[in-house]
């Protein structure tokens, strides 16, 4: 049962994934890439990543994909779904893409680890996955934690000052 | 219980297809989509890991991940809206001035 979940939810992702490269329109490209976030979020469910999923479907679907929603209906797109919409080397990439593909797929055949941590799926369910994530965290991971703020105020700087007008002086 | 590998193999799969997309698309939309794709493919391999060595940090990692894809993007997206106001255009075959 919990097999047939992942077959589904792997073949949306995947489908979903080519959907997205292969679509002309980049507004039909993010549609679809909000169809594989919902079902990535649906493989952090199964495998017990409760806030992660929330996060995943909070922020990529809600804040980063209308971003890119925004930016396509500020640009021109009548020109883009006209033209050719790979560039001319594009078998190289293909090529390059299969083959680190192979590479993994034969990396990954057999592929095991030793369940050593101390967050038991028992451990995580008797706090609550949200308080588990921030009680590591907050105490091993405060100052990664720190230096992302920072990061996101840079974002937030840096995007205005890039697509801000330049101002007459 | 679903093996630990097919989590990989579909992390690989979701990376390549953002690979694939990243290196053949002239838009520079698609290519941060790509680059999105990408990250998930990691994203899943990472929580899958976690989740298999009952360990949090792999998933902490994936919490920090996204929120720098959230800053990559506005940045990304802030510099697509520059080039296009500049170059009328948001392929990346036409965008060489620093080719010499």
């Amino acid at each position: 049962m919990v097999e047939a979940f992942f077959i589904y939810f792997a073949l949306m992702v995947v489908f979903c994934s080519v959907m997205v490269v292969s679509r002309k329109n980049p507004v039909h490209s993010v549609l679809w890439m909000l169809v594989m976030f919902f079902h990535v979020a649906g493989l952090y469910l199964m495998l017990n990543a409760e806030f992660l999923a929330a996060t995943q479907i909070i922020v990529y679907a809600g804040a980063i994909l209308v971003l890119f929603l925004f930016v396509i209906m500020l640009l021109n797109l009548k020109e883009e779904i006209a033209t050719e919409h790979s560039v001319g080397g594009w078998p190289g990439g293909l090529a390059l893409a299969v083959s680190f593909l192979l590479f993994a797929l034969l990396a990954f055949t057999g592929f095991t680890v030793k369940a050593s941590g101390k967050w038991s799926i028992q451990e995580v369910s008797r706090l609550t996955h949200t308080k588990a994530l921030g009680k590591v965290l907050y105490t091993e991971y405060l100052f990664p934690f720190e230096v992302a703020s920072v990061i996101l105020l840079v974002a937030i700087v840096g995007a205005v000052v890039l697509a801000k007008k330049k101002l007459k002086s | 219980m679903v093996p630990l590998n097919w989590y990989m193999w579909l992390g690989a799969v979701v990376f390549s297809v953002g690979m694939f997309g990243f290196l053949t698309r002239r838009n520079v939309i698609i290519m941060f989509l790509s680059i999105e794709l990408m990250l998930n493919g990691v994203n899943i391999s990472l929580v899958a890991l976690s989740h298999y060595m009952q360990d949090l940090r792999g998933q902490v990692l994936t919490l920090f991940i996204i929120a720098v894809a959230a800053a990559e993007a506005a940045i990304g997206l802030a510099i697509v809206i520059a080039m296009f106001r500049n170059r009328q255009t948001v392929h990346v075959d036409e965008i060489k001035e620093m080719k010499g």
